[in-house]
């Protein structure tokens, strides 16, 4: 039986940066909105007391505060030809498991994507010509531009307390800041943080070869601050324990930390945590949904009724949920036609592994975003004529935390992985090994793609996500570029042996996490026979259903996509308020 | 149907209350300012349980120094709460601590203070309390051991320690000292924590606001005392720190972060201002401070190596912490009390700033009392009281241990010779002032 909640204005399905933004905007436009979260209710000093939390085995080795794969995972393979089986262990679907998402966990870079990232394909043809688009490649504009975003960007980076350097001020480009990034309209709110040994060696080794280091924009706190809904941030110690952690401190943003503490405090505002959502209900017609249908901890199932519904839940879950609930056309490649699982993509991951000798590099004095980076490589920041590929790779080092156990075998080629040579190698690399990562670029392509498994189901009994992904031709080539860049760059900085690394190199394998930011499946477009949603991150089919989040990416930029993310949420939340409230209808016609 | 606070507060560990308001229109004004005087005289604080957070349902535990007591139901409900009473019998109870039986209350209801509020004010409260949803929850309130029980011993109390009457105006005085006197001595009643007690447990008037022990806190010398009191604030920093739980390096937490947050916040500006006006002209005594114990003290030398351990990655290393958000030591009046019960109640429990509207914050500390040993915990204390120019007697592990007996805390097992984080078992949560329910 199915017991039933008052109505609610709004109801949230997943409480992460998207859910908790969303939140914010509406609250405080005086809707009444509840949230479901699948997890439980955690807070900064609590459940991660500092004292208690630099824990690497509990946090990151086991990965403790992640969804545990026995409870929800997609099956995974190659190509349509293939049987898909079941992720069973830690993988790229690393899934938030309580309130604040994966924006409790994450190393908080916080990245504005470039104007040619939502453009690339009016931007590709008209620079290069469409010959440059490979084959199958799914290549198309977001209905959104930079310039539209760009003040949703500054109110995220506000609420988050972001610290960096502008590289483009209001047009004018700035010394020490990314001299490719889009222009903004004011500084960060924070100074970037404290460099270390191994970013500056990177940024000298850069500089040298000509391009352009910068520090990264971190999530980590340079100094105290304030943030624009009165709630306090504390400056980062560089403990260096961001990834796979909470933050006990207040130096790392998240929706726990910058913006519960106010949304708590409001009378309109109701979290249901422990919670998990099977699927929205749809009106008789389908041209609008009801509400949601959701399971409580002790297995009892309710239906929260709502005049709108926003699915904020990680990127998989949303496309999942949308299959589930029947909203939109389901993507069949064989045809070629559908909209709900097209355009999936990842994260081409190349670069190359250093060693060093003699170097004192003190890794365990760092934070989850403290980088130096260089765009030179990245989005269309380079003439691409000839090269046969488009996009690229931010180009970094990363002084995050020393991992003692999670690194013990990051070790020369070679090197024996037990006794005491073993113990010996590891002692001199503890000090003297790091890594280039090339963050790269990824566009879908007609093969790619995300729908319901027929065979394997959840404890509900509901199918699983199954993705079928290869890297294509596009990543093959931009990887091996990006690989050969790094390669020159740890040979310029010194480093005694230089690996290169590419991800794209072999077929795709889930278990391999140089990343876990995979993307798209319910993308946002201007044209309903190739996008789920519309600019506004409302479904064109259902006008009373938004989808926020990495799945709304038609691509994959060069970044980490959690700013993004951000951005887009505060600029649907304001579009609902400003435009959906007085009209409920398409906000785009079809 | 489902209460939704209820199921915030279940679900997800949110306090929240709500104030419902169901008034004909002609009293709506009246009742509005009946909601203000409650919020002022913070009834919702005591009379609800954290348990199960029935907002005036009573049955919340008073720690008395002479036993428990559970505070009543204030809910309209008729059987089990005030729903059945008259103007009369409610403003017989709360301004002569006089129930509906006649029998006695006992003072920890605040009627010595709130026997000075005006009958228009008594008015209004009692048109606000109409307003409160009926909750059925019967209490009883007297859980004190022989003889405190009696309550007939009241009336001896009530000679000694009550007088009976309204506040009357000290001419001398400007209007807002005034005011600020009618809201610090009768609705907020200011002086039930902190001023000293005689044995009896009523005030000590010739120390009025100098400081006093309750419930194992500290509630600090208010006087305008330099070196005692906050003689030393700037004339609107007691304003912005009850307005919004924070000034400076002071960041209020357990009890009377808990009277901000249900009370003090709401006060208008004016009110506040009127109250800093009276707490400036509070006489204070001064004292001769001890001199700064030497950084050569071996419980300095340990003091140091537990604070850059345990304590400076949100206090910092020069102790200043975080204006408004994490507590500064240099200098810090509520840190240098003679009185210790604070600083080791809150290193041994834990604390959670004010949680207000205008900084929601409420950065919170974690229990060290798993993890620290009595000496190490006292030579912290003692690093801290003197350091950075502070000057203030040192804690001795002997305190630390009344303190964890009083919160009921297990002592730490063998500690290693370096001071590494060894507890034996898990932060006691449940005994965190904020974690309830």
């Amino acid at each position: 039986m199915t017991r039933k909640r008052p109505k609610a204005d709004v109801v949230i399905v997943g409480l992460g940066w998207c859910g908790s933004l969303a939140a914010e905007e509406l609250t405080r436009a005086g809707l009444d909105v509840v949230a479901i979260e699948r997890g439980p209710w955690v807070e900064p000093a609590i459940d991660f007391a500092p004292g208690v939390d630099t824990d690497e085995l509990r946090w990151d080795t086991r990965r403790s505060m992640l969804l545990p794969p026995a409870i929800e995972t997609t099956t995974v393979r190659n190509t349509r030809f293939q049987k898909a089986l079941p992720i069973r262990d830690w993988s790229i679907n690393e899934w938030g498991y309580n309130a604040g998402g994966s924006g409790t966990h994450w190393a908080a870079m916080a990245w504005r994507f470039t104007p040619f990232d939502f453009q690339p394909y009016s931007m590709t043809v008209s620079r290069y010509g469409a010959k440059q688009l490979a084959e199958g490649l799914i290549v198309q504009d977001w209905g959104v531009t930079y310039d539209e975003l760009e003040p949703y960007y500054d109110r995220f980076e506000k609420i988050a307390g972001i610290s960096g350097k502008a590289g483009v001020l209001n047009g004018q480009i700035m010394q020490g800041g990314n001299p490719f990034e889009g222009s903004r309209s004011s500084e960060y709110p924070l100074p970037p943080l404290k460099t270390t040994h191994l970013t500056d060696l990177f940024s000298e080794a850069s500089n040298a070869l000509g391009y352009h280091p910068f520090m990264v924009p971190a999530g980590n706190t340079s100094e105290a601050y304030t943030n624009p809904l009165g709630i306090r941030m504390a400056p980062c110690t560089y403990c260096g324990y961001c990834l796979y952690y909470g933050c006990g401190n207040w130096s790392k943003s998240s929706p726990n930390a910058c913006i519960f503490p106010a949304l708590v405090q409001r009378s309109n505002f109701t979290v249901l945590t422990d919670s998990a959502v099977l699927k929205a209900t749809l009106a008789p017609d389908g041209k609008t949904a009801t509400g949601v249908i959701f399971c409580d901890k002790k297995g009892d199932q309710w239906e929260q009724p709502a005049d709108i519904v926003i699915f904020s839940a990680f990127q998989m879950q949303n496309v999942r949920l949308l299959l589930l609930s029947g909203i939109g056309k389901p993507y069949d490649p064989a045809k070629r036609e559908g909209v709900v699982g097209r355009a999936y993509c990842f994260q081409t991951v190349s670069g190359a592994n250093l060693f060093f000798q003699d170097k004192k590099f003190n890794h365990f004095a760092g934070a989850g975003a403290l980088s130096a980076q260089i765009d030179d490589f990245n989005g269309d920041n380079f003439d691409h004529s000839g090269l046969g590929f488009i996009g690229g790779a931010g180009i970094l080092v990363v002084s995050r935390g020393s991992r003692p156990i999670g690194n013990a075998d990051f070790l020369e080629p070679n090197t024996p992985r037990w006794g005491a040579a073993w113990k010996k190698a590891y002692k001199d690399a503890f000090q003297n090994a790091t890594g280039i990562f090339g963050q790269g670029t990824s566009y879908s392509h007609d093969e790619a793609y995300l729908d319901l498994d027929p065979e394997y189901t959840d404890q509900y009994g509901q199918p699983l996500l199954r993705m079928t992904f290869e890297y294509n031709t596009n990543d093959r080539r931009s990887a091996q570029f990006i690989e050969d860049k790094s390669v020159e760059i740890g040979r310029k900085m010194g480093a005694k042996t230089v690996i290169g690394t590419n991800s794209a190199a072999s077929s795709f394998t889930p278990y391999n996490f140089a990343s876990d930011h995979t993307i798209g499946g319910a993308v946002m477009g201007t044209d309903p026979r190739t996008s789920v949603l519309n600019r506004y991150q409302q479904v064109w089919d259902v006008h009373n259903v938004f989808v926020l989040g990495a799945s709304s990416f038609p691509n994959n930029a060069g970044y980490n996509p959690t700013g993004t993310i951000g951005a887009l949420a505060l600029w649907t939340a304001r579009a609902i308020i400003d435009q959906y409230l007085k009209n409920p209808a398409p906000l785009v016609k079809a | 149907m489902i209460d939704r606070n209820f199921l915030i507060a279940s679900l997800s560990g949110v306090l929240f209350l709500m104030f419902p308001i169901k008034a004909g229109a002609q009293d709506a004004q009246a009742v509005a300012r009946g909601q203000y005087l409650a919020r002022a005289a913070d009834c919702v604080a005591c009379h609800t349980n954290p348990a199960d957070n029935r907002a005036f349902a009573g049955g919340y535990a008073l720690q008395t120094p002479f036993g428990k007591l559970l505070t009543s139901n204030i809910t309209q409900d008729i059987e089990t709460g005030i729903g059945g009473w008259t103007e009369a019998e409610f403003s017989r109870a709360v301004r002569e601590g006089i129930g509906r039986q006649g029998q006695h209350l006992y003072p920890a209801m605040p009627y010595p203070s709130y026997t000075k509020l005006t009958d228009a004010d008594v008015h209004d409260l009692w048109l606000y309390m109409k307003t409160i949803t009926p909750v059925k929850n019967r209490v009883v309130s007297n859980q004190l051991p022989f003889p405190f029980n009696i309550r007939a011993a009241l009336i001896v109390w009530n000679l000694w320690n009550f007088r009976s009457g309204r506040y009357v105006d000290d001419t001398s005085k400007s209007k807002a000292w005034n005011r600020g006197a009618y809201l610090a001595e009768g609705l907020e009643h200011c002086n039930s924590c902190h001023t000293p007690k005689n044995l009896l447990g009523g005030d000590k008037s010739s120390q009025a606001y100098r400081g006093a022990s309750l419930q194992g806190w500290y509630a600090p010398d208010i006087t305008n005392s330099h070196t005692l009191g906050i003689g030393s604030w700037h004339k609107d920093d007691l304003k912005t720190y009850l307005k919004t739980g924070s000034v400076g390096p002071y960041v209020a937490s357990g009890p009377m972060g808990e009277a901000i947050e249900n009370s003090t916040q709401y006060l208008r500006d004016g009110d506040l201002e009127a109250i800093a006006t009276y707490f400036s002209d509070i006489k204070g005594q001064e004292a001769s401070l001890p001199a700064s114990l030497p950084a050569s003290d071996p419980r300095m030398h340990q003091g140091k190596a537990v604070y850059e351990m345990a304590c400076a990655a949100c206090h910092r290393s020069d102790g200043r912490g975080v204006s408004t958000m994490i507590t500064g030591f240099p200098a810090n009046r509520a840190i240098l009390a003679p009185v210790k019960d604070s600083i080791l109640h809150t290193i041994l429990a834990g604390g959670r700033g004010a949680m207000t509207h205008e900084n929601p914050t409420g950065a919170a500390m974690p229990s060290f009392s798993w993890s620290l040993s009595d000496e190490q915990i006292a030579a912290a204390a003692t690093y801290i009281r003197n350091s950075w120019g502070n000057n203030a007697s040192a804690v001795t592990p002997e305190e630390v241990k009344a303190m964890r007996r009083t919160l009921q805390f297990r002592q730490v097992g063998p500690v290693p010779d370096d001071w590494s984080l060894s507890g034996e078992s898990k932060p006691d949560l449940s005994a965190h002032p904020a974690m309830h329910p």
